[in-house]
């Protein structure tokens, strides 16, 4: 596997990042763990000019709980999401997806910025991240500005991310009723389905509840109709949850590859999205 | 019996320290100065013709040395350009398949062009400035529609089909006629990739003052590619050195001889300069044999016990678009082992060996016989669940019993030993058979489906007798006592993670009476050791370690010469006890092999006419293959809701004869074991139907991680073999033979409540969630 020639550039602040954007135009990208960007550059499906490395700008990884307010900086390691405890206990659909990604290589490198940034249609992050309604923190040339998921997440490899920005931060309110369940491609390890969702319980019954699926179709999506059809069902009553559940992916056009129909990860976001309501209630 | 305390001890394989602190040499660790890289320019087309192949740009990078196309090769003097196939085949149709394409490429990943350049980077970008223009042909990848008639890949030939062989023993129509129930069955064996984590690797270099061509190559069998240089190079074979350093992982797709091997050896001896190709993993998937890829029809008759009386078969094997070594070879293996380890004495049969725009398939892992086991193993179950008889009982009918070998099959080989029924009922025993299927209808009482599957495998193996093969069967060993007493063992096979160098090393530390840190075991460079023919078909010690104990038996001789002479006592009286040479009856008198070695290195004190120094070299030619067998049993449960496989238990008890080292056993039963279940869960190339590869990436084919696979556990019975000296079976493949069908014994039986007959491999979840919500829609059975 041997990429095309490169530059490689260095930034030390995030306006030190955008000032090397704006010189370095279209043929820049930014580097953060590579886990992405690299594996495509090796297969010649990307060829940058230019690589400005962003790893080194400080305090772009921290995990801050404030109150009910989580926040995470864009260069965070999926490893020290996994990690966290403050996580495990404020957002564990988070920590689920952090613990699921890829390898210990993989979460050793790759950044939860990457990896939203990346827009991939199979990634474990936007599908828990429309279920915190988490707000993107980007900056530009212009200055900053804040997105919800639900904007942020376009399409299959398309975000709202700017030519010129950096994305910084991700923050949502702590949902300790949360949880993210995957089905593991057998080859690649990303999701066939993912199912994120953040519940509130009233006596065991549900309240509001937000589910978002990833790896069905060509971005992660909030499943709209699931989520008022959980309103007020029992936790506890499988056959009740499944019902709610059920068409989890309708309107989606299901996408297909040699390992799974469209037709069976629709079935199998409904299959998934009831498992993940089940372990959100009983934490 | 010599004493023993090294061969079967668990001794710790020498190989390992150098290959886990990464001081092991592959061939990309191979760094020779002045070296340049080559980059393949490869078809993105399943079948096209060349209209045009222009090199001039690439040629102008400013990088790069030299470029060449087919026709380069082909105008290029002396260069025989067509790939050797290794076959005793009557009919066989060879179509000409050259290094890099002439006219028309037949296959995705076909080489079109080579670039060498100063960096392995700037080869890849002047390769990108080769302009290739194609015209698209029609393409085929199913073989039963390639049998049936055009588009051809070799419009030369005017049909796909190489090769009809039929076959018949016995009177299959009458045992057809008396049967009580006949089953019709296809099963489809689907094509899978070796992948070895080292990529097909060389590097080439021409000594132009010794008029030597030296090629590293991640081989499993270099002296067999030293010739194949030699013919197709129409060189001196004796100025040719073929070195296979470490081997990351072969399962046979290094045993081939690959067009790369030979464009870049021929470009080192134009250019006097090193050439290093490594492979992408795109490209290995690409343009490295595949294995298996058959279509078996199958017709069963049997009586209402059980007892299986006849076979009908039809074995359509996908070739791929060209021979590779022995493409035509395989799938007449499957023939061979068609009655696996029961007594079938009626077979009709036919094997057709056919081409498709598809990569060339070749040996994989178990190479044809797989297939075989594969088939009559999930017949055998076919036939319990027509008839409502349990597996074990079906197998116990037909089995061939332990008085019955030598056994001779009704495909005409011979089974040299076997003890089926006592390792089946080994097995039941350690599950607790009875208990499982308890459990199991409990089970689904509460809609869980739990499903137990057996398969009670024979292979052919410890390849083999030269007659029966494509080319040499033979192997060789070379002992040579050191004059300060250490001990060189030069072997013929090439291992590549079998361990010999430890196994070797544990029978010449047992016969020679010397310390096992003393003895250096040396392969895989044709410089250094005697003609050998490699490693493949579970022969490395069947028949390499064959021929170990012949020199070594060759030593003992000789040392019990050199005492007897010294000790003016009569050779005849003199022998070997516990690795030392004594007197017959008196104990006082001994001396060591080193010692022996030593007089025999000083020549002044040894018996009138023996020749000093003390070495020798022997070849075991076998007289026939060995059979290892035993019984594998899986456990699996199937999720309803989403028709994912769990493994709930996985147990092997092995039969490969005398175990020289349990530990090496069992690492070859584990890593066979992953890569058979692997077929029936996991793994699958595809093709679709324009020819392109959709499984190209380790992102789309499946290779399990370690949690995707269940934990074994492993026993084994002894039931040795009288065709070599040691004793011994192969036990490389047969972890891969014996576990396919035993993991889709345990599917199917885990989905018989939803009258799930058969599904073919992978079992990939969704057919399974398929099959068990077509009939009820709920994944409830009934
Ligand atoms: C073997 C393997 C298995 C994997 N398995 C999974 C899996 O199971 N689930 C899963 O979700 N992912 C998986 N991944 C992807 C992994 O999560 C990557 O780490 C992630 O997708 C990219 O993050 P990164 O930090 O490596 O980004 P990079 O690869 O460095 O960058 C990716 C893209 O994002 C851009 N970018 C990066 N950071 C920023 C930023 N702060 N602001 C703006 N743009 C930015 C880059 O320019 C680039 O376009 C896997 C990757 C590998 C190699």
């Amino acid at each position: 596997m041997i990429p095309a020639a490169f530059d490689y550039v260095r930034a030390s602040s995030v306006d030190d990042a955008i000032r090397l954007l704006g010189e370095h135009g279209d043929d820049a990208k930014l580097l953060a763990g590579g886990h992405s960007l690299i594996p495509m550059m090796k297969l010649r499906l990307a060829a940058p000019a230019t690589l400005i490395d962003i790893t080194g700008i400080p305090q772009l990884d921290a995990i801050r709980v404030e109150g009910n307010r989580v926040t995470i900086g864009a260069l965070t390691k999926h490893a020290a999401l996994a990690a966290s405890d403050a996580l495990k206990k404020s957002a564990p659909a988070l920590w689920d997806a952090a613990n699921q990604l890829g390898d210990p290589q993989v979460r050793n490198r790759g950044t939860i910025g990457g990896a939203s940034a990346h827009g991939d249609p199979s990634a474990d992050y936007p599908a828990v991240l429309l279920a915190l309604d988490a707000t993107f923190t980007l900056i530009g040339k212009g200055g900053e500005r804040k997105l919800p998921a639900g904007e942020f997440f376009r399409g299959m490899f398309d975000t709202a991310l700017g030519a010129g920005e950096v994305l910084t931060a991700i923050s949502f309110d702590a949902a300790p009723k949360s949880a993210y369940v995957k089905y593991h491609h057998p080859a690649s390890h990303y999701a066939v389905v993912g199912s994120a969702v953040a519940l509130t319980l009233n006596d065991g019954s549900i309240g509001a509840a937000r589910v978002a699926i990833t790896g069905v179709g060509d971005a992660a999506f909030r499943a709209g109709r699931v989520e008022s059809a959980l309103a007020g069902v029992r936790a506890g009553d499988d056959d009740a949850v499944a019902a709610a559940c059920a068409g989890a992916a309708s309107g989606q056009d299901a996408r297909s590859d040699t390992f799974a129909s469209g037709a069976y990860r629709a079935a199998m976001a409904d299959v998934f999205t009831a498992r993940a309501v089940a372990q959100a209630a009983g934490r | 019996m010599a004493f023993t305390t090294m061969v079967g001890a668990r001794i710790r394989r020498r190989e390992d320290p150098r290959l886990i602190t990464g001081r092991a040499t592959y061939v990309d660790d191979v760094k020779q100065v002045g070296t340049v890289y080559a980059a393949f320019v490869r078809s993105p087309y399943g079948h096209a013709k060349l209209l045009k192949v222009d090199i001039s740009a690439a040629k102008a990078h400013p990088a790069v040395l030299a470029a060449y196309t087919g026709d380069d090769l082909h105008h290029a003097q002396g260069l025989k350009t067509s790939l050797p196939v290794a076959h005793k085949m009557a009919d066989l149709k060879t179509p000409p398949h050259y290094m890099l394409a002439i006219d028309e490429v037949r296959v995705v990943g076909e080489a079109v062009a080579v670039v060498i350049a100063d960096t392995a980077y700037a080869a890849k970008d002047a390769a990108e400035l080769v302009e290739v223009e194609y015209e698209q042909l029609p393409v085929v990848v199913d073989p039963l529609k390639a049998m049936e008639g055009p588009p051809y890949v070799h419009s030369s030939l005017g049909t796909n089909v190489a090769f009809r062989m039929p076959f018949a023993a016995g009177d299959t129509e009458a045992a057809f006629a008396a049967a009580d129930e006949i089953i019709k069955q296809r099963i489809v064996n689907q094509r899978v990739a070796p992948v070895s984590i080292e990529p097909r690797s060389m590097v080439a270099n021409w000594d132009a003052g010794m008029q030597q061509l030296t090629l590293y190559s991640s081989t499993q069998i270099p002296h067999l590619l030293r010739t194949q240089l030699a013919v197709v190079l129409g060189m001196s074979e004796n100025h040719i050195r073929a070195i296979a350093p470490e081997v990351g992982g072969g399962f046979g797709g290094k045993l081939n001889v690959y067009a790369e091997e030979f464009v870049i050896s021929w470009i080192a001896t134009q250019l006097e300069r090193p050439v290093k190709y490594i492979e992408t993993r795109s490209e290995s998937f690409q343009a490295m044999i595949h294995g298996r890829d058959q279509i078996d029809d199958l017709e069963i008759a049997c009586k209402r016990d059980g007892t299986i009386t006849g076979l009908k078969l039809r074995i359509v094997g996908n070739l791929g678009a060209y021979h590779q070594l022995l493409t035509p070879v395989i799938p007449t293996l499957t023939l061979l082992m068609a009655p696996g380890c029961y007594r079938i004495a009626n077979i009709q049969a036919e094997v057709v060996g056919v081409f498709t725009n598809t990569m060339s398939t070749d040996a994989y892992r178990g190479a044809g016989r797989p297939e075989a086991t594969f088939f009559i193993e999930r017949a055998m179950d076919l036939v319990a669940q027509r008839l409502g008889l349990d597996p074990v009982e079906v197998r116990r009918k037909n089995f061939i019993p332990n008085t019955a070998f030598p056994h001779t099959t009704s495909t005409g080989l011979t089974y040299d030993s076997g003890d089926y029924e006592t390792t089946m009922d080994k097995a039941l025993n350690i599950v607790d058979y009875a208990g499982l299927r308890k459990r199991q209808a409990e089970l689904r009482k509460e809609g869980r489906y739990l499903g137990i599957g057996l398969s009670t495998y024979v292979e052919v193996c410890g390849m083999g007798p030269s007659a029966a093969m494509p080319a040499a069967g033979w192997d060789s060993a070379t002992i040579r006592v050191e004059p300060t007493g250490s001990i060189t063992v030069l072997t013929g096979v090439s291992p590549h993670g079998q361990g010999q160098e430890t196994t070797f090393a544990q029978i010449v530390a047992d016969e020679l009476g010397v310390p096992i840190d003393s003895i250096n075991v040396i392969h895989g460079d044709t410089d250094k050791v005697q003609y050998g023919v490699g490693t493949f078909g579970s022969r490395g010690t069947a028949v390499g370690g064959a021929a170990l104990k012949l020199a070594i038996e060759t030593i003992q001789a000789k040392a019990i010469k050199i005492a007897a002479h010294a000790w003016e006592a009569n050779p005849d009286d003199v022998e070997y006890r516990d690795g030392k040479i004594g007197v017959k009856g008196d104990p006082s008198r001994s001396m060591t092999t080193a010692e022996a070695g030593f007089m025999a290195f000083m020549g002044d004190n040894l018996p009138p006419g023996l020749e000093p120094g003390m070495d020798a070299t022997r070849r075991f030619e076998p007289p026939n293959f060995v059979f290892p067998f035993g019984t594998h049993v899986c456990v699996v449960e199937v999720d309803a809701q989403t028709g994912q496989v769990e493994f709930v238990k996985y147990l092997a008890v092995d039969d490969c004869g005398r175990l020289l080292n349990p530990m090496i056993v069992e690492g070859q039963v584990h890593g066979g074991i992953a890569q058979g279940l692997s077929q029936a869960m996991f793994e699958e190339v595809v093709y679709n139907d324009d020819g392109q590869l959709l499984t190209g990436t380790l992102m789309d084919y499946a290779i399990p991680h370690a949690e995707q696979v269940p934990h074994y556990d492993l026993d084994h019975t002894v039931t040795p073999t009288t065709v070599n000296p040691l004793g011994i079976k192969g036990i490389g493949e047969a972890g891969t033979i014996g576990s396919t069908p035993a993991v889709a014994n345990a599917v199917m039986d885990a989905l018989a409540p939803f009258g799930v007959v058969h599904i073919d491999m992978p079992l990939k979840p969704e057919k399974l969630w398929l099959a068990m919500h077509a009939k009820t829609g709920n994944g409830r059975a009934r």
